[in-house]
């Protein structure tokens, strides 16, 4: 299968097979107008199968959400059809408004404006807790 | 500047400032009458604590310094919907220092990145309530005189008690403490406070279901209440909770200077025959919790 190779935009490689669309979603794809094109099951000599997202525009993307959600993700920055970078994720020791803190003792769930934030408290087993009530990320 | 949300953020060497002031408080009681002349504290309770607030208003009038606040969220703008944020900002205005006390865990913490003067958690919910922390090493600390070396029993509800979690993890950052835990299978400690905090410092534990067995072990006895409400069945309740009430019958055995301690309020898991027992220490806590209040404020305002 072919996708047109990119002039400028990103290269989203290595997300773990089936994780495509979550993260498709959580990086609000559907609101882009330019070409996106999400791969599924590619063959992978590291991993067998693995997904990719290339995106045809320069989009501004919070690594830290791509890193929480799988670690082992890079991506490449595609200028003038060359890769300008290569960035590797890694596990970031916050994450504002991507994980909901579901504890209704929290003060999270009366207070609406707040932002919703987790850090890292174990990187070894991926333990988020809610900074505000300690609360485990699920 | 700086607040006080979680026991966890202060240094080991900052719980030894915060002793040694409360120390130097208890000795020269004239010395700070009026170390906070003009300065006053608000009490935030959005959630009454008597108690707690009773403890923080003493100590900021001995040193000097006037009280303002509310007591409940009835009473308060809380009750027509403003956010802690604006409730904070604006009490920054009037006062120098707050305490808080809040029912939804976190609330305090809102509140420090809001306000521009110090803000002391006053416990919320069932999370954090550092000042409760400092009372109990306080109290440790004058009575054995040391923070090390010591085999510290807690008792009653390890399940629910955040007192008692707070306590063992103050504590488990000392050298040679032994923990024993003596609880009904039903209000054992979670298991994550196990993990995380005593294997992860390499500290020695039993656990136990008969507290007099251990009972000659022990430097330190920290009781708890065993709450009817925690039990699924009434029998288990009845058939429990004796095991769990300190009578002199189950001292026979302690050690002469065993440190009994209570966060209080008691119901009945302490006879109140032990309470002219020399060991025990529990009222003592209680005049130790303002001393290390008065303690906590001076260093958060920066008052020498
Ligand atoms: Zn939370």
């Amino acid at each position: 299968m072919i996708v047109d190779a990119i002039k400028n935009g990103i290269v989203i490689d290595h997300i773990t097979a089936g994780h495509a669309m979550e993260l498709y979603s959580i990086l609000e794809l559907d609101k882009l107008d330019c070409t996106v094109a999400v791969l599924i099951n590619v063959p992978s000599k590291k991993k067998g199968k693995k997904d990719i997202i290339k995106v045809d525009t320069l989009l501004d993307v919070d690594f830290d959400v791509l890193g929480y959600v799988d670690p082992n993700i890079t991506v490449s920055i595609i200028k003038d059809s060359k890769v300008e970078k290569k960035l590797e994720m890694k596990l970031p020791s916050t994450v504002t408004n991507v994980i909901k803190c579901k504890n209704p003792r929290c003060i999270t769930s009366t207070e609406q404006e707040l932002d919703h934030i987790f850090k890292l408290t174990n990187a070894e087993k991926k333990i988020y807790r809610c900074v505000y009530c300690e609360s485990k990320a699920k | 500047m700086r607040s006080l949300i979680d026991i966890k953020d202060l240094s080991i060497e900052e719980i030894d400032e915060l002793i040694v002031k409360a120390n130097d408080i208890i000795e020269n009681p004239k010395k700070y009458v009026h170390a906070c002349d003009g300065l006053k504290l608000a009490t935030l309770f959005f959630e009454p604590s008597t108690r707690t607030r009773l403890s923080f208003e003493a100590a900021m009038y001995e040193l000097g310094g006037n009280v303002l606040g509310f007591s409940e969220a009835q009473s308060s703008s809380a009750a027509k919907g403003e956010s802690v944020s604006d409730t904070v900002k604006t009490v920054s205005c009037y006062a120098d220092i707050i305490a808080m006390r809040h029912p939804k865990e976190g609330a305090p913490l809102v509140a420090s990145r809001k306000a521009s003067v110090p803000i002391i958690n006053a416990g919320d919910g069932g999370h954090n309530h550092p000042t409760q922390t400092l009372t109990d090493l306080l109290t440790i600390h004058r009575e054995k005189g040391r923070f090390n070396n010591l085999t510290i029993g807690f008792c009653g509800d390890l399940k629910f008690g955040r007192t008692v979690h707070s306590l063992i993890e103050a504590m488990s950052r000392y050298q040679n403490i032994k923990v024993v835990l003596i609880s009904p299978v039903e209000l054992k400690l979670p298991s994550y406070i196990k993990h995380d905090v005593l294997r992860a410092h390499n500290i020695e534990y039993v656990q136990t279901t008969n507290l007099e067995d251990v009972m000659p072990t022990l430097d330190i006895l920290y009781m708890t209440r065993v709450q009817r409400e925690r039990f699924f069945n009434e029998d288990d309740y009845v058939r429990l909770k004796d095991s769990y009430i300190l009578t002199p019958e189950k001292l026979v055995n302690a050690k002469e200077d065993l440190c009994i301690m209570h966060p209080l309020p008691r119901v009945n898991e302490i006879s109140t025959e032990i309470d002219s027992d020399s060991r025990a220490c529990y009222f003592k806590q209680v005049l130790n919790g303002k001393f290390i209040r008065m303690a906590l404020i001076l260093k958060l305002l920066g008052v020498e």
